[in-house]
């Protein structure tokens, strides 16, 4: 590659819940109820300054719920490579949202980057997305109109299904994602999203698990030693976030892929939603600290 | 051979011995994301069990919509949740039918912040 290439950029990360209700909550028109304004209010000064600061591609990092995948077959990380992803029936409908567009050459480079790094994705070239892509992408962009604002490429993590990867993986992810994005020889805006949690458990004598002290210290620590949270085992995360929880080691894959040099430009936690804890977290990826890790070794 | 997968009290850890146990039930409760098994399924019940060989106790689980049983039998909860959407219950229902509240109950419970454990 020449010296004076162009490369894409990755101007910044968002971290956010992405809790079904919420979505039903902005299609029913129901974001100014007592039960909904507060979480909504929230998002507002991450959502005003994300319009200033454009991507032309988002990397959402996030898992699907029984939708494209079932469990004849459970792929542990997978990337979409599509020119377009339709929006699943979850089983009550899809949401009323624009397809997504794609963004093949981007996909193709980062799952060749990321399979020369040693991770082996498992590559979907048909994928109906679910709540789990939708709804962040709508905490990002609430009014579409007839097309999202941005192309997209799926990251998918398995979170359901005992074995997930460990979070050090996950974080490890994240940094050969980041240098993937740092290398694609084209003049382009992405931004990559890590969706998910915070603590919430839906199911067994546990449900309506909320951990705000675990929420609180992963959220701080999110940014300041992401190693850290790497380090916790799966069982830390089931018995401390709850068995969904666990969806939390999707944020160290975005924030991998930042790199150290990271501001937070805002932060928003909110309970309940739904049976969730829920949470955004936005970091502009600074000049100058990019490329470098962030402190993990995979396992 | 002991499990690897940990236990951790009150919890459902869904692994691949659960997911083995409770494939059947899974795939049925999961078809039903389609909008033409939905009717299918709500025209006869039991002879939609009986096309996805369920095992017994699984199929009474379905038919008497025992969601707590459902799990005990290998269910995982984002496909058993698309039965209870049919029968138009939330995930609170659900939540409140786990913990022996009611909805009412449950709701009330995360909105003062949660239930907290340890």
């Amino acid at each position: 590659m020449q010296e004076d290439a162009v490369l894409a950029e990755l101007i910044w990360g968002l971290a956010t819940s992405h809790v079904p209700s919420i979505g039903a909550a902005m299609d029913n028109g129901k974001t100014e109820d007592p039960y909904w304004k507060p979480l909504f209010d929230g998002y507002a000064p991450a959502r005003e300054w994300m319009a200033k600061h454009t991507p032309d591609v988002a990397i959402i990092v996030y898992n699907d719920h029984a939708n494209a995948i079932e469990l004849n077959m459970t792929p542990m990380f997978a990337i979409g490579t599509a020119d377009a992803y339709k929006v699943a029936d979850e089983g009550w409908g899809s949401r009323n949202v624009p397809p997504v567009a794609g963004a093949p050459e981007l996909s193709e480079h980062i799952l060749v980057s990321l399979v020369d790094e040693g991770f082996d994705m498992t590559v979907c070239q048909e994928l109906e997305v679910d709540h789990g892509l939708t709804v962040p992408l709508s905490v990002y962009c609430p009014d579409p109109g007839d097309a999202w604002p941005c192309a997209v490429v799926p990251i998918l993590v398995n979170v359901i299904q005992y074995p997930q990867p460990t979070a050090a993986r996950c974080l490890a992810l994240g940094e050969a994602l980041g240098r993937a994005i740092r290398s694609f020889p084209k003049d382009l805006k992405v931004a990559v999203f890590g969706t998910g949690g915070m603590s919430h458990q839906l199911a067994g004598a546990r449900a309506g698990l909320i951990n705000e002290k675990f929420d609180r210290m992963f959220l701080e620590t999110i940014e300041t030693d992401p190693a850290a949270l790497a380090a916790l085992s799966r069982e830390d995360y089931i018995r401390e976030a709850g068995s969904e929880g666990i969806e939390l080691i999707m944020w160290l894959v975005m924030r991998g892929a930042l790199g150290p040099g990271i501001r937070r430009v805002h932060e928003t936690y909110h309970v309940p939603a739904s049976n969730t804890a829920a949470a955004l977290a936005l970091f502009e990826n600074l000049p100058g600290g990019a490329g470098q890790p962030s402190g993990a070794s995979p396992r | 051979m002991p499990s690897s997968t940990p236990e951790v009290p009150g919890t459902y850890v869904f692994d691949v011995a659960q997911s083995n146990r409770g494939y059947a039930l899974n795939r049925l409760c999961g078809s039903l994301k389609d909008a033409a098994n939905r009717e299918r399924f709500s025209a006869d019940e039991a002879a939609y069990c009986d096309a996805y060989g369920l095992s017994p106790e699984q199929r009474e689980a379905i038919l008497q919509r025992d969601w707590t049983r459902m799990l005990d039998l290998g269910g995982s909860i984002f496909y058993v949740f698309k039965l209870a959407v049919l029968d138009k219950k939330s995930m609170q229902d659900l939540g409140g039918i786990f913990t022996g509240m009611t909805t009412e109950e449950f709701v009330k419970a995360l909105n003062a912040g949660g239930r907290s454990f340890g």
